[in-house]
């Protein structure tokens, strides 16, 4: 039931002109739920990712999150997009997403980028959005640098500023779209451990990333896409262990 | 060279400068006012929105600031709405019609700028305030138009500097700005290379001084570029 899942996808299709990104895609995330999806790259995994909040328009489908369903009309491109912005605004508010750019914005230290959310949209008062900040800073040991800006920093420390952000919303979903894929590999490792305390305090997070290992530690479900259609959904154990799609299986031993 | 000219008339350039450093300012301000919504504008895909910025900033970059000095000086007075309008005391000044015309002027370049900056600012900076619940007008309030207002900073500054120069133009309408000053004094005197040596010192000097200021500006809003790694 979509009513009391945290996020329920139907039939999600994607089209950029001809070309058919995702043919059909069901998700249904409930809470605490970490799901990992994975892919070759092409297989629609970020597109899919970045129709649940609108950031891609889908060509077709549902998108209910936390109960309430979004009101899509279609667009003079074909696409739908939402028809209330404002029930759009409200519902990417409660819905976290980190990039796999990070996107900070490097005009406003760190402090500044992360209390812009819930000051602006939240309409929480400067003090308490600090106070919130500097603590959710700590946790990620980066609170001597808050007023420091973003090209002061290193990429691991930006993603994880980036993901804190994404915290100070108190969002009751996270999306991660390739969060390490733009980090050298030594700092792969500090936004990994990141996002496993986040998973271990019971966050309800759908990744997209390149990183098995992770995945199969961290989710308690993997999609494996495939040209745009989902070819396995399982136990991490099952997906990695014991596919039942001759592709997966060719994935899995390809990359793992 | 008769440094003597110079010395007796230097006081009377310094009012002239001041009277062009006062247009330079005032038509800014007005100018980067206007600049605002039409560069805004500019910056949507609706057609119903960019159409009419276009076609204004069309016209006062594809003509030349002369004529439009003129079309304002003598073709307003030509309606005679505009001449029995209760602006006509200050359309029939060639002081107000030089303002006019340089913001009206600077304001299509400021907004061809203020355009180009907005559609600079990275995609993935606008998809994060989305993505955090900001609607269109915080986005460009909060977002977008800081990020563009450091980006405009030395393409803006040199717009000033283009200004200060072109408003030499102002003394065609009888302005007595730093050029025209210059050019009174020397249909007395018959020292042109004197006057115009010492006025156009003065112009370098306001040059210099725009420069430093949005140095200075540049500076600040781009404090973030600072790398202290």
């Amino acid at each position: 039931m979509p009513e009391n899942s945290v996020i329920c996808l139907k039939n999600i299709h994607k089209s950029f002109g001809d070309l058919k990104v995702l043919k059909g895609i069901d998700l249904q995330a409930h809470e605490h739920d970490v799901i990992s999806i994975i892919g070759s790259s092409g297989s629609g995994k970020s597109t899919f990712l970045r129709c649940i909040n609108l950031l891609e328009t889908p060509t077709e489908g549902e998108i209910w999150i936390t109960g309430e369903k979004l009101k899509l009309a279609r667009n003079k491109k074909g696409d739908l997009d939402a028809s209330d912005p404002r029930q759009l605004a409200a519902m990417r508010a409660r819905v976290g997403f980190v990039f796999q750019n990070f996107n900070l914005w490097p005009h406003k230290t760190l402090l500044e980028n992360i209390i812009e959310g819930p000051t602006q949209v939240l309409g929480k008062s400067k003090d308490e959005a600090i106070a919130y900040a500097e603590q959710l800073l700590r946790r990620v040991g980066l609170e001597e640098r808050k007023d420091f800006y973003p090209s002061q920093i290193s990429g691991g420390q930006q993603q994880r500023v980036a993901i804190t952000r994404t915290l100070a919303m108190d969002p009751q979903l996270i999306l991660f779209d390739e969060p390490t894929s733009a980090l050298d590999p030594e700092l792969v490792g500090e936004v990994l451990g990141v996002m496993r305390d986040l998973a271990g305090e019971g966050r309800t997070m759908l990744i997209v990333t390149h990183e098995m290992q992770f995945a199969r530690e961290v989710s308690n479900k993997v999609m494996f896409l495939h040209q745009g259609q989902v070819e396995e959904f399982g136990h991490p154990d099952q997906v990695f262990g014991n596919p039942t799609s001759e592709r997966c299986r060719e994935f899995i031993s390809s990359v793992y | 060279m008769d440094f003597n000219v110079i010395i007796q008339y230097f006081p009377r350039l310094l009012e002239g400068a001041m009277t062009t450093l006062e247009l330079v300012v005032v038509s800014g301000l007005i100018g980067s006012l206007l600049a605002l919504p039409l560069g805004l504008a500019r910056h949507s895909h609706r057609p119903w929105l960019y159409a009419l910025p276009y076609a204004y900033i069309f016209f006062f970059r594809g003509t030349p600031l002369l004529v439009q000095i003129f079309l304002v000086y003598y073709g307003l007075a030509q309606f005679e709405f505009v001449r029995e309008s209760a602006l006509w005391p200050y359309l029939r000044e060639p002081y107000w019609c030089a303002i006019i015309a340089f913001s009206l002027n600077t304001a299509a370049y400021t907004a061809e700028i203020l355009r180009g900056a907005l559609g600079n600012v990275p995609r993935g900076e606008i998809e994060a305030a989305k993505t955090i619940g900001m609607r269109r007008v915080m986005l460009y309030r909060r977002i977008m138009l800081p990020r563009a207002f450091g980006m405009i900073m030395p393409a803006y500054g040199n717009e000033v500097i283009l200004m200060l120069k072109s408003s030499a133009l102002a003394s065609t309408i009888t302005l007595l700005d730093l050029t025209g000053t210059a050019r009174t004094i020397i249909a007395r005197t018959y020292t042109p290379i004197e006057i115009f040596l010492a006025a156009g010192f003065i112009y370098l000097m306001l040059s210099l001084i725009i420069i430093q200021f949005f140095r200075f500006l540049e500076k600040r809003s781009n404090r973030h570029l600072v790398s202290t790694r």
